[in-house]
């Protein structure tokens, strides 16, 4: 029987709950034992290639680019989890959600103090994605089948949670690996 | 700045400069100047002896308090879901047409400002509105040209006034077109009775002697939670403190009731000669009414029944000639703030602060009103215990069931033929009172205000009670005609606003279980919707500090659970995996506008 594919993905997060996963250290390589990774930024593959077990999300939806990979993932993948809080809520990105969006995209490129603009250019190049008039935590988007919380989750609520997935138990998080101060 | 600072200066001399009677200066004050300016705070504050920042909170927290100057007028439309579905819409239209200005505007002349108010007491008489004090009810659309036009003519609200009410409605002191609609008397509430009879019978007996027949009459609050009265009195009388205190609830901001109103209306008397036999049972020598803002225009009439009474010996020192006994009462006015009715948050009102609930326990039997024990009991409670004491406990003990003796007045309203005032014993059934109030095609019925339950033709057999039915008196009634949701959705905006703020589950529980009504309205709902809103209605329920928390997602858990398939008719499984509700092309429209090109990624 061919081994349960995963696929990760971050969108508007910081890389932080990629980093925290790495940090189970040496148990990637039991991890790699058991399931094979799809798409990544961790192996760099573009676009899921075929049916996945687990997508783990990191970060909400800023832009129509999170939108799209969002899709993809729901598409393409069995379960999906929000990892971390920014995923689960939107987070530090969301904290522009009170501002107009113009006043937003002119504090990046006109206005903020560390600034240097002289030709009072604002980006519009096609490649970049337009921004969503808020952020989005990922369950206002897709239906989203569990939430890890955290900022980020630690690497043992990580391993707990695909542990207890990949065997089929039932997910018992101890109160430490849920508490954060 | 001069004429307001004498004006200021002089109310704070008429309420002996306490911070405890803060909400009767700054009432006052805006009474006299149509707001309270910014610049009287530190007056204010100085004057009462307390800090400006207890001044600008309590200002900030009561919706007839404003530090905005408004019109000479202010005109309050009830915007109700009852009144909403007795025509409010269309007259807040007519309002807003025939004076030329939006809702929370004022006119350019200064005379006008328009406003919307939750339930003001009148749901019998709807749609209705407060011009200042005055109460104006029964509108229409065609009727508002007339009273605006007589308004600007003669920029007194009474003169909107063309023909009294019954009853006392009529009485010089009140002066108003509110209708009493009492629809049916019962034996205990309404019944003809001989006055002070209780009371008079009451001070042969030993204070203990009449909590017992309180207690053995099984008496239980008619203000919502139904605790027993005389445990309430014993629990008042036994716990230490020097002073003790005895407050009437006449808040009544249930959405729907209005049977307090009727009683402070008709039964005036009755009501202070039973807070008199609690003040006598308890040992208080003090009793507080706190009286609704929407009821002002029943205070000069309430003042001169508390004068009579103390001329007749009746309050006051010495009461019949018991040389031990003294009582008296005063009234403290509310302000607009429905969360004022729970218990607690009366306390911190009548004493001058905002009215945020505290935390119970200590209860206010042992620590209330100025941290001494207190008992606090509904307008109906008060005088319910004046009859008990007239006619005997096991007079009383015989109506109504076992566990909920006595009757009980029900406010019926909605979309009813006979919308009014019932008194029934306990027991007697939903169907035999639509059946009475002449409501047909009813779908739905709210017992017990947007606090309680919604129940359909499943729940009709069942009695008021408490062990059935509960309520506090609201009854709303719905026909086959209208929408559940948009009523359960009126019902949340309303828990919404009035939420006092403190605690997170129902500050923002209430919100999104707001939204998430809305969203399967709008058609974009799922299944896994309304587990949600169970989940998160229950953890509001549990996690809130005070009754309103405690209570508010009822219209949801309870149309939950008895109207479930006019939910399932709204939702649909989503196969797709993607939210309904949210929709791209709208998210990115901003920021199209902005970079002046296409979404890239969507655009078909
Ligand atoms: C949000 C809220 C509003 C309330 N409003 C009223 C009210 O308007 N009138 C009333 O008598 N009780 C009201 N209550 C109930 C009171 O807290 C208290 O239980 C009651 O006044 C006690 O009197 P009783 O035992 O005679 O019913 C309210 C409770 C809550 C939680
Ligand atoms: S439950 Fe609501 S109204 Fe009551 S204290 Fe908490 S926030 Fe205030």
């Amino acid at each position: 029987m061919s081994k349960p594919r995963v696929a990760t993905t971050s969108l508007a997060g910081c890389f932080g709950c990629h980093m925290s996963l790495l940090d189970i250290d040496e148990r990637i390589l039991s991890l790699i034992e058991r399931v094979d990774f799809d798409r990544s930024p961790i192996d760099d593959i573009k676009h899921i290639s075929q049916r996945c077990a687990i997508g783990l999300i990191e970060g909400g939806c800023c832009n129509e680019e999170n939108v799209r990979v969002l899709y993809e993932f729901r598409k393409n993948c069995d379960l999906l989890i929000s990892v971390g809080d920014c995923a689960t809520m939107g987070g530090i990105p969301a904290l522009r959600n009170n501002i107009p969006l113009q006043e937003c995209i002119d504090e990046a490129y006109r206005t903020g103090v560390t600034v240097y603009n002289p030709d009072d250019i604002t980006p519009q190049d096609p490649e970049i994605p337009l921004l969503l008039n808020r952020v989005y935590p990922c369950h206002e988007v897709v239906k989203i089948d569990y939430f890890l919380p955290g900022c980020p989750p630690s690497a043992d609520t990580l391993w707990a949670a695909l542990t207890a997935l990949l065997s089929g138990q039932p997910l018992e998080l101890p109160y430490e690996l849920l508490k954060y101060d | 700045m001069s004429k307001s600072k004498s004006v200021v200066t002089e109310i704070c001399n008429r309420y002996g400069n306490t911070r405890v009677r803060l909400m009767d200066i700054v009432r006052d004050v805006q009474q006299e100047l149509g707001h309270v300016p910014r610049e009287a705070f530190d007056l204010i504050a100085k004057g009462a002896h307390t800090h400006r920042v207890e001044v600008e909170s309590v200002i900030s927290f009561y919706a007839f308090l404003s530090e905005r100057k408004k019109g000479d007028v202010v005109i309050r439309l009830c915007d109700d879901i009852i009144d909403r579905y007795q025509g409010g819409e269309a007259v807040a239209e007519a309002l807003t047409r025939a004076l030329g200005i939006g809702f929370n505007e004022t006119t350019s002349d200064g005379r006008v400002t328009l406003e919307k108010t939750p339930s003001i007491g009148m749901s019998d008489q709807a749609p209705a509105m407060m011009v200042n004090d005055v109460m104006v009810t029964r509108l229409t659309p065609e009727l508002i040209p007339g009273l605006v036009a007589k308004l600007r003519q003669t920029n007194d609200p009474q003169s909107l006034v063309e023909s009294y009410g019954d009853g006392n409605n009529a009485h010089a002191l009140i002066r108003s077109m509110v209708c009493n609609n009492i629809r049916e008397s019962g034996a205990v509430i309404l019944a003809d009775y001989k006055r002070e009879r209780g009371l008079r019978k009451a001070l042969t007996e030993t204070p203990a002697d009449v909590i017992a027949d309180v207690k053995a009459s099984g008496l239980r609050g008619r203000g919502g939670a139904g605790f027993l009265t005389g445990l309430k009195w014993e629990l008042t009388r036994e716990s230490p403190g020097a002073e003790k205190f005895v407050l009437c609830n006449a808040d009544e901001g249930e959405p729907g009731t209005f049977k307090d109103r009727v009683l402070l209306t008709e039964r005036a008397d009755l009501m202070i000669e039973g807070m008199t036999i609690a003040g006598y049972a308890t040992g208080a020598e003090t009793g507080i009414i706190y009286l609704r803002g929407e009821y002002a225009y029943l205070r000069p009439y309430l003042e001169d029944v508390l004068n009579r009474r103390r001329a007749g010996k009746l309050l006051g020192n010495g009461i019949l000639g018991n040389a031990e006994f003294h009582f008296d009462v005063r009234i403290q006015m509310g302000a607009g703030a429905y969360i004022c009715g729970e218990e607690t948050s009366l306390i911190s009102s009548c004493e001058g602060t905002r009215g945020d609930p505290s935390d119970r326990t200590p209860f206010p039997v042992a620590k209330g009103y100025l941290v001494s024990p207190t008992a606090v009991n509904n307008v109906e409670t008060y005088c319910c215990a004046a009859r008990i004491m007239d006619q005997g406990a096991g007079w009383f003990a015989a109506i109504g069931t076992q566990r909920s003796t006595g009757t009980k007045l029900l406010s019926v309203c909605g979309d009813c033929a006979r919308p009014g005032i019932y008194e029934v014993p306990f027991g007697t059934t939903l169907r035999e009172v639509l059946r009475r109030a002449g409501a047909e095609n009813t779908a739905a019925v709210q017992v017990g205000g947007p606090s309680g339950q919604m129940v359909g033709p499943a729940q009709f057999d069942q009695g008021i009670s408490y062990e059935e039915l509960a309520t506090g008196g609201s009854m709303m009634v719905f026909s086959n005609d209208r929408d559940i949701l948009e009523i359960v959705e009126a019902f949340m905006e309303f828990f919404v606003k009035e939420s006092c703020g403190y605690c997170v589950p129902c500050r923002v529980g209430n919100v999104l279980l707001k939204s998430r009504i809305e969203r399967i309205r709008q058609g974009d709902g799922a299944p896994a919707d309304l587990a949600y809103l169970k989940k998160l209605g229950e953890s509001v329920k549990r996690m809130s500090r005070c009754g309103l928390g405690q209570t508010s997602p009822n219209p949801i858990l309870t149309s939950l659970k008895n109207f479930q398939p006019v939910y399932n008719a709204l939702v649909r499984e989503d196969k797709t995996g993607l939210q309904k509700s949210f929709h791209i092309m709208r998210a990115v429209e901003e920021a199209s506008v902005i970079a002046g090109r296409r979404s890239e990624v969507f655009h078909a």
